[in-house]
This record gives structure tokens, C-alpha cells and sequence, in this order.
């Protein structure tokens, strides 16, 4: 039934992809541009047996997301750039404590209210770093309403598979897009759930990692009466003033992400072949690119696109062979050099690198990414 | 912890744990304990009635009747 | 050997715990510990959520699912907790700091919820894990390290604004009052809904020091000389409750609990 096509906005596809990769509980608190994502949760939800609340602001609704989480419920909360400043506490509570969940922020233009609600890609280095001290994350991109549909199962996925925060980092352009789709049947949809324990209460170690650096989690409820903390702690789960074990627990919850970083990082590229200049972008922006490089492909110039879809961690070793071949990188992004920072750190003097930078509340142009490019070639 | 156990056929006082406050002491009706070297010390058993009260309030769960 | 309630009750191999000599906290949790044991509920289905604070400390000596938070949230986790697994008995542990100045917002909107949570504010009127600064529920003109020429704040009636807000059971005991307040926490558990029990505990070190109350045990004196149990002062004059403050059970009665409510709305669609 649900292979059917339908026109469908990118909020509701996030909606149906966490449904359909076992989404269970939903926290949020209104704010536009990602409301429709708690509207449509708040019909759905109790229809699958899930429970949807709004909590009183987006602090609580981490909080409960990170909760529900601990009960073996696949949670998820979404929000904007000003909910998203405000979830940052509970973030890193879940970086720590290793909580799966998934964070939607659809971004719009800030700082502050900033140009309610006009499209901007201004939290990249927020979904990054937004949360004080060293801690892991994964962020993931789409750009249409079908990879928003795709990728939010993935986020599920990731985050049950690591033990992590991800974040699905959506843009006002995406989550506001109708686009006709067609969903998969749930048998073709690969779903991963967390690791369990293998062994009773009085031998679980909650934060004792296998191999992978992934310890298995028991739910609550469960017996296992197990303590799980935001101070730094032990493989019991109980604090610890250890400098070693404390730099253990940090070390391992970054080298689990970069251990598997071959997994979680996926991106997309065309034209690259012979391209003397790539175009790098992500979101709605990634509509406009694919736009100028036709365009000028049309021109016999010699232009790509490279577009991570894995925003965080960056697919630092692909631009890097990249790097090696192509002239010129352009970074169209609508801030004012977010993503540009990140390529500027892996390519060095390898490649050059231009801009492409709107903050005015309007989406970028194909027109202003092609007259960049007639610049350099 | 059970090498610094005061154990009387009443009450059983775990030294390791008892920081001394003197709360069970105060409102021990019987006047049975009192605090010594900042530790709570048995001093007349025979007038425990094993109320309880040292035991309700003491913070450190350092004393408890015994057979309850 | 601890005594049988400890032993069962409690990570002994974490004890003894971090507290101040003579601070009211471990006279509250062991109180939370017999509640649940007269009660006779299932082990497993219990689960205990703190924020930051000397009170958050509690749960990780507690043998259960505990949940140690962020400051304040310790509620709004809860909520989580219990709105994906109603089947679970939720306890949140949390102080006068956590729970109404960063947690007040999760405070009032979980007793308008009357989502069944029981929380037992351990109230020692004091910010004490960071060294004594004055809280919500500091007496005006007494000190803290904040406060030095004395706080001109007004203080919170916890129990009145979780009353006001809706929580549908509320109480108040002391550190002293211990049987009163084992009862309080057992009928706060029974309630199907958000229960909220205001216990009052002693921090010697901090306000204590600070305002010049004397010791643990003198400030449980003061407590044991200076509540009235509700129940009582009906009868009482004003002249003679001048100075004093109430205790006891302030507020029982029940109404459709928020989980429960949700579950209606689950099991209508599932019919359609």
C-alpha cells in the first residue's frame, strides 16, 4: 500500500522513515519550519501503538527523547536553529551517557529568531560541536523528500548501531518541498536495532564495549538495575575520578565513530571523472548544483559535484583524492563558510577553493553558483 | 566493611560508615549510645527497647536494630 | 552486615556515601527505600531518576534502574521514561535548586500533566554541591555565599505550587519526621498520578553554618519543635502557629492519570 506514490512533503517523509524504522516516541515543542514533523507524528504515532508528547520546551523534550530511549523505545525529537541551541545540554547527556536517538533540525536563518523561517544551513558546525566538551556525533543531510524519507531511517539506524546522537540535518528548502515519492514496502527496508546483552544482571558491565568499542544496552525494566550518568564513569556506569578511566570513556566514545567511520559515511558525486571544478554542497543547495553543473557541462566546461550526505563525520578521504585532480572547489552553502572551513582543512593547498555564500534568507541560485564558477575557468 | 562491627544481640553499629553525627545518640529515648572518637558507641544495651529511632534517622545506615 | 532494608535496598559495595556528616539525605532515601518495601513492589519495574545536586547523588547508591541526569531535567526524563514504559514505577529524587529554580518550568508542567511520577524534593535550602548559595527556598534575609548581607528573594511553598499546578497528591514532612514521612512517600507511590512530596532535610555544613543553626542535630530539634501537622493546626490559634510551619498530607485527590489518558486515545484508533 505504501509503495503508491504520493506527494509528500520532506517534514512528512522524515515522519514516515521514522515510522517505518520503528520510531516509537516523539518529544517535541513547536517551532517552525519543523512543526509539521511533530504534527504529523502527534496523528501517527498513536495509531502504531507509539506515544507522541509536547513537552513544555526543547530542553524537556531531549530529556524525554533520552529517556524513552533508555526503556528500549526508539525516540526521536525535531525542531529549528532556536531549538536546537537549546536541546545542545541533553545532546551531549546522550553523546555520554551513549543513549540512541535522533535529533531533526530543520534549519532556517539565525542566529537568535533571526528571518523566521527562511532557509539557511547555519547549524553545520552547531551539529558538530553545539554541545560543550570532545564528544561523538553523526550528522546526516538530504536533499530531497525521498532521501529525507531514506535517511531518517538511517539516522535510527546509526544511532542504535553506535550508540549515538544523530542528527538529521534538514533545511527549510528540503523540509517545506513537495516532491512526488514512493516509498518502499517495510520487507525492503533494512532496520538495526541496539545490541543486547548476552549475559544476566550480576555479570553486565553497561559500559564494558566489545571489540567494536560498542558496549550492548539492556533496557530498563528489565532487571538488570543498572545506573547510567552524565559524570564521567567506569565500565560499571557508576562515576569515576580515575584520570585514566575518564580518559578511557572520552577516547573510546570518538574512536567508536572513527573506527566505523567507513560504515557511516556516505556521499554523492557526479562528473568528478574529469572535472576541473567540483561544486560542494549539501541540501537544498545540492538542487541548485546539480542545476549549474548541468548547465555548464551544456557549456563544455568540465564541472562536477561532490555532496556529502554524511555531513558529520565529513568524507574527508574522498575530497582528499579529489583534491589531487581538480582545479578549483566551490562551496556553495547557504552561511557564510561552514562547510568551506571543513574543505579547507582536508584539501589545504592541494586544490583551490571559492565561495558560494547566502545568508540573506533566499535559497542560492543556480544563475549565482554558475557566475562564480565563470570566474575561475 | 564487617571487621569494624559492633555487634550486641539489640543493635549492630558499622563504624566504617558511622561519621559521628550524633543524631542517634539525641533522640535515642534510652540514652543507650553515645559518640566517642567520632564514632557512635554502645554504652547500655540493657536499656535498649529496640524502638528503632536511632536506625530510622540515622543517615549513614551505620546502626540498625537487630532481627527486624 | 547493613541492616535487611539496606542490604536489599541499596549498592552496599557504594557505601559509605559521599554526604556531609549529619546532612538530611540519607535519613530521606533510606525513607524511600522502606516506603517501597511496605509497598511490596516489583523490584524490576522501578526506576529512579535524579538531577544534579548533594540529593541526585541518591540513586546510584539505590539497587534499581537509576537514572542520574542534567541539571534540573531529572522530571522531564522521567516523563520519558514513563510515557514509553507506563508499566514502569517512576521515583524522581531531586533538590530545591534542581527542581524549582532550572527544573521549575518541568515542575509545574508535570503536575498539570498529572503524569504518575512520585517526586521527593529533598529540600535543604541551599545550593550545597557548589558550596552553599542561596536557592528558592532560602528564608528571606538568611545567608548564603551569594546571599552575604542576606537574600531578599521570597521563598517558594513547594508544596503549594506543586498543589497550584496540579499535582494531584502533596505533602510535606522532615528529615526528623521520618515515620510521617515513609507514609507520605507510600501514598505519593500509590497515587496514580503526579505526587509530590516535600521532604525537609538538614544541610549542617551550608546553611547551617551560614546561618548560624548549629548542628545536624540541633537543626532536627528545630524541625521536631517548629512543625505542626495539618491535621492539628485546624485546631490551633494563630498565636500559637505563629513561627511554626505545616506538615503532613496537603492535598489527595485523584484525577485521570496522563498515561493512562494517552493509552485511551491509543487503544480508540486501534479499534478503528
Amino acid at each position: 500500500m505504501k509503495s503508491k506514490a504520493r506527494l509528500m512533503q520532506g517534514n512528512e517523509a522524515c515522519v514516515e522513515g521514522a515510522i517505518a524504522a520503528g520510531m516509537k516516541f516523539f518529544a517535541g515543542y513547536p517551532i517552525t519550519p519543523s512543526t509539521e514533523i511533530a504534527e504529523i507524528a502527534a496523528e501517527k504515532l498513536p495509531r502504531v501503538g507509539g506515544k507522541f508528547i509536547q513537552m513544555e520546551d526543547e530542553i524537556a523534550s531531549m530529556a524525554a527523547v533520552i529517556g524513552a530511549s533508555l526503556t528500549g523505545s526508539k525516540s526521536m525529537t525535531a525542531t529549528s536553529g532556536p531549538g536546537f541551541s537549546l536541546k545542545q545540554e541533553n545532546i551531549g547527556y546522550a553523546a555520554l551517557a551513549e543513549v540512541p536517538c535522533v535529533v531533526v533540525d530543520v534549519q532556517r536563518s539565525g542566529p537568535s529568531t533571526g528571518l523566521p523561517t527562511s532557509p539557511a544551513q547555519g547549524d553545520i558546525m552547531q551539529a558538530r560541536w553545539g554541545t560543550h566538551g570532545d564528544h561523538p556525533v553523526i550528522a546526516l543531510t538530504p536533499s530531497s523528500v525521498r532521501e529525507t524519507f531514506d535517511l531518517t531511517i538511517r539516522a535510527f539506524n546509526l544511532s542504535e548501531k553506535y550508540r549515538v546522537p544523530v542528527i538529521l540535518l534538514m533545511d527549510e528548502i528540503i523540509g517545506h518541498m513537495r516532491e512526488r515519492v514512493e516509498l518502499p514496502d517495510a520487507f525492503e527496508i533494512e532496520i538495526v536495532n541496539r545490541k543486547k546483552p548476552t549475559v544476566g544482571r550480576d555479570q553486565y558491565l553497561p559500559y564494558k564495549a566489545d571489540e567494536d568499542l560498542i558496549p550492548p544496552m539492556a533496557n530498563y525494566g528489565e532487571g538488570y538495575r543498572f545506573h547510567v550518568t552524565g559524570l564521567a564513569h567506569d565500565e560499571t556506569g557508576f562515576p569515576t575520578n580515575s584520570p585514566a578511566m575518564a580518559d578511557k570513556l572520552y577516547r573510546r566514545l570518538m574512536d567508536k565513530i572513527e573506527m566505523h567511520k567507513d560504515d557511516i559515511i556516505q556521499w554523492e558525486e557526479e562528473n568528478t571523472d574529469d572535472a576541473d571544478v567540483v561544486i560542494v554542497s549539501i541540501g537544498g543547495v545540492s538542487r541548485a548544483a546539480d542545476t549549474a553543473m548541468k548547465q555548464l557541462r551544456e557549456k563544455g566546461y568540465k564541472v562536477g559535484t561532490f555532496r556529502p550526505i554524511t555531513v558529520w563525520p565529513f568524507p574527508e578521504k574522498r575530497l582528499l583524492e579529489l583534491a589531487s585532480k581538480v582545479k578549483t572547489f566551490v562551496v556553495a552553502e547557504m552561511n557564510l563558510g561552514q562547510i568551506a572551513l571543513e574543505v579547507e582543512r582536508i584539501i589545504k593547498d592541494k586544490a583551490e577553493l571559492k565561495k558560494v555564500n547566502k545568508v540573506n534568507g533566499e535559497a542560492i541560485y543556480p544563475e549565482e553558483i554558475i557566475a562564480r564558477i565563470e570566474e575561475v575557468l | 566493611m564487617n571487621n569494624n562491627e559492633t555487634v550486641t544481640d539489640k543493635l549492630v553499629v558499622n563504624e566504617n560508615w558511622c561519621k559521628g553525627c550524633g543524631i542517634c545518640v539525641k533522640f535515642c529515648p534510652k540514652n543507650v549510645l553515645k559518640v566517642e572518637n567520632e564514632k557512635v558507641k554502645v554504652i547500655d544495651i540493657d536499656k535498649c527497647i529496640q524502638c528503632g529511632l536511632c536506625e530510622l534517622r540515622c543517615p549513614d545506615f551505620a546502626i540498625y536494630v537487630r532481627g527486624k | 552486615m547493613p541492616s535487611a532494608l539496606v542490604n536489599e535496598y541499596f549498592r552496599t559495595n557504594k557505601l559509605p556515601q559521599i554526604w556531609c556528616p549529619g546532612c538530611g539525605h540519607g535519613i530521606i532515601t533510606r525513607a524511600i527505600t522502606a516506603a517501597i518495601d511496605k509497598l511490596g513492589l516489583e523490584r524490576d519495574k522501578i526506576c529512579i531518576v535524579s538531577g544534579i545536586g548533594c540529593s541526585s547523588r541518591a540513586p546510584g547508591y539505590m539497587d534499581f534502574d537509576t537514572l542520574h541526569t542534567t541539571h534540573g531535567r531529572a522530571i522531564a526524563f522521567a516523563t520519558g521514561v514513563k510515557m514509553a514504559n507506563p508499566d514502569l514505577k517512576v521515583i524522581v529524587i531531586t533538590g530545591d535548586g534542581d527542581a524549582t529554580a532550572i527544573g521549575g518550568n518541568h515542575l509545574i508542567h508535570a503536575c498539570r500533566r498529572n503524569i504518575d511520577i512520585t517526586t521527593i524534593v529533598f529540600n535543604n535550602n541551599i545550593y550545597g554541591m557548589t558550596g552553599g548559595q542561596y536557592s528558592p527556598t532560602t528564608p528571606k534575609f538568611d545567608k548564603g555565599t551569594t546571599a552575604p548581607y542576606g537574600n531578599i528573594d521570597k521563598a517558594f511553598d513547594i508544596p503549594a505550587l506543586a498543589a497550584a499546578a496540579g499535582a494531584t497528591y502533596v505533602g510535606r514532612s522532615t528529615a526528623y519526621h521520618t515515620q510521617l514521612l515513609i507514609s507520605l512517600i507510600e501514598n505519593g507511590i500509590k497515587n496514580e498520578g503526579f505526587s509530590l512530596i516535600e521532604a525537609l532535610s538538614v544541610c549542617p555544613t551550608y546553611y547551617g553554618r551560614k546561618n548560624k543553626k548549629g548542628s545536624a542535630v540541633d537543626m532536627l530539634e528545630w524541625q521536631k519543635d517548629h512543625a505542626v501537622n495539618i491535621s492539628a493546626a485546624s485546631k490551633m490559634t494563630p498565636e500559637s502557629l505563629e513561627g511554626k510551619f505545616l506538615i503532613g498530607e496537603f492535598k489527595n485527590s485523584p484525577e485521570p492519570e496522563y498515561t493512562s489518558e494517552y493509552q485511551k486515545i491509543i487503544d480508540r484508533l486501534c479499534k478503528e
